[in-house]
């Protein structure tokens, strides 16, 4: 795998990021245009839920997002963690913040679709209770980086927290279920429920597709960023100590 | 093994001397349940129908409060770098320290529960499932709290920063567990696998935890 290890140089993975960045964000910006199109005026309006349905369209995709990022976040962990790279480090460092971002919308626009369906602004649903789990869970690991000063010893810790996390994800996602199904007797929503419309499907995986290249172009510019930080961090400890740190 | 049982005892003697916090952790297991029924009001079929929740939530905020005291002691004084040396594997040393921190912080909580569940008015027929569920919940609790405590050895304070690590993790023990004391309570047919998933989580955690809490300890003691 040439290609990997290519990337493994930061210097190299600098000049790419910032080669792909503006495309990434072009894809973004267009994909999202299109999908909004279609989210907001070429898609009908559901025979059940009215308008409303059109949130799904915002919240549905953010809430894959909220999982993807944190299993993108995982198997950085488990790259850092074994391989010790730490452009891996970054990129689970660099993914966080993002992930909780969506994870976050997936919240608020669930509770906001949540009022005219279920006429409350937050009801214990199983999805939206483990979600809120998951947004917490990206707050500890946040919290666990920005608390421990050495970036090595950070990286090292904060992954064994995000490894732990991610392996009790489905037991904690059961275990929710299960409580809710204890509780509400039924859901608005049947299980399973009716087989999604095509016109309903394109508005979904194109803002599924957007939010995508929204992660890809946030990600590179964060883990360039977070590169960069860290080059100035030891260019000013050369400075001042030229002969205790090597420059690299 | 003899260092295995070295290490328990040490701990337990540590917990039960002055400063130990063992008395502590019961201490604020009933205060939170006091102040819970000051909150709820005298309503005795209120307080009933929450016992169960309230004392599972004030064993949760016990446990939690007392996990800094599984590694953050001994990393202070040195003593944990005497158990890097000789324990073998490292895993089994932060199994020891779970099973310590329960029997000295969650066990007496366990045993106070009962006094605790007659003060909220919890029905005859609920106290074993209860009982039950807090004996097989809890050491899910300490071997998750060895893990947040290894994870945030080299930190100072970092009482509120565990708090926020191990809440996350442990919804499964506190659903769980008060779910299995509800259905014990009311005959509920699937109580004896509430019973099973509550051990098998605490089983599994009792695999995975000690093996991480292992992995960050050394990264963080050096």
């Amino acid at each position: 795998m040439p290609m990997i290890y290519d990337l493994a140089n930061p210097e190299r993975f600098d000049r790419l990021a910032r080669l792909t960045t503006p495309w990434m964000a072009g894809l973004a910006a267009a994909s999202l245009a299109a999908g909004l199109y279609f989210a907001l005026f070429a898609s009908p309006a559901d025979y059940q839920q009215g308008e409303s349905v059109r949130i799904m369209y915002v919240h549905v995709p953010a809430a894959w997002m909220a999982l993807m990022c944190y299993t993108a976040m995982a198997a950085a962990s488990v790259t850092g963690f074994i391989w010790k790279h730490p452009l891996a480090d970054v990129a689970a460092k660099s993914t966080a913040p993002i992930g909780a971002a969506f994870t976050f919308l997936a919240l608020v626009t669930g509770s906001l679709w949540g009022k005219p369906m279920w006429g409350t602004w937050w009801a214990w649903d199983a999805r939206l209770t483990s979600v809120l789990i998951l947004f917490f869970m990206y707050v500890g690991y946040m919290a666990l980086w920005s608390a421990i000063e050495d970036k090595t010893r950070a990286a090292r810790i904060a992954a064994i927290a995000c490894i732990a996390g991610f392996v009790n994800v489905p037991i904690i996602k059961f275990s929710v279920d299960w409580w809710n199904s204890l509780h509400q007797p039924a859901s608005v929503l049947r299980a399973g429920g009716p087989a999604i419309h095509p016109d309903m499907l394109t508005p979904l995986l194109l803002m599924g597709l957007a939010y995508s290249f929204i992660f890809a172009a946030l990600l590179l510019t964060s883990m360039r960023a977070e590169i960069a930080e860290r080059r100035i961090a030891r260019l000013e400890l050369a400075e001042r100590a030229p002969s205790e740190v090597a420059v690299s | 093994m003899r260092a295995f049982t070295a290490l328990v005892a040490r701990d337990i003697k540590l917990a039960f001397r002055a400063g130990g916090g063992a008395a502590q952790a019961v201490m604020f297991f009933a205060l939170t349940v006091v102040i819970f029924a000051l909150a709820a009001g005298p309503d005795r079929a209120r307080l009933a129908a929450l016992a169960t929740p309230a004392l599972w939530t004030a064993a949760t905020l016990a446990a939690m409060l007392s996990f800094d005291r599984l590694f953050q002691e001994d990393y202070d004084d040195g003593a944990l770098d005497a158990v890097l040396e000789t324990a073998d594997p490292l895993a089994l040393a932060v199994i020891a320290k779970a099973l310590a921190h329960w029997l000295s912080m969650m066990l007496p909580l366990i045993a106070a529960s009962p006094a605790l569940a007659i003060l909220l008015n919890l029905p005859g027929a609920a106290f074993w499932p209860l009982t039950l569920s807090l004996l097989l919940g809890t050491p899910a609790l300490s071997l998750l709290g060895a893990l947040a405590s290894a994870l945030t050895l080299s930190l100072r304070r970092a009482a509120v920063l565990m708090t926020i690590l191990t809440a996350p993790i442990l919804t499964p023990v506190v659903i769980f567990g008060v779910a299995s004391a509800n259905a014990g309570a009311t005959g509920d047919p699937r109580y004896p696998s509430t019973l099973l998933i509550l051990a098998a989580f605490s089983l599994f955690t009792c695999v995975f935890a000690p093996l991480a809490a292992a992995a960050a300890i050394r990264f963080n003691a050096d």
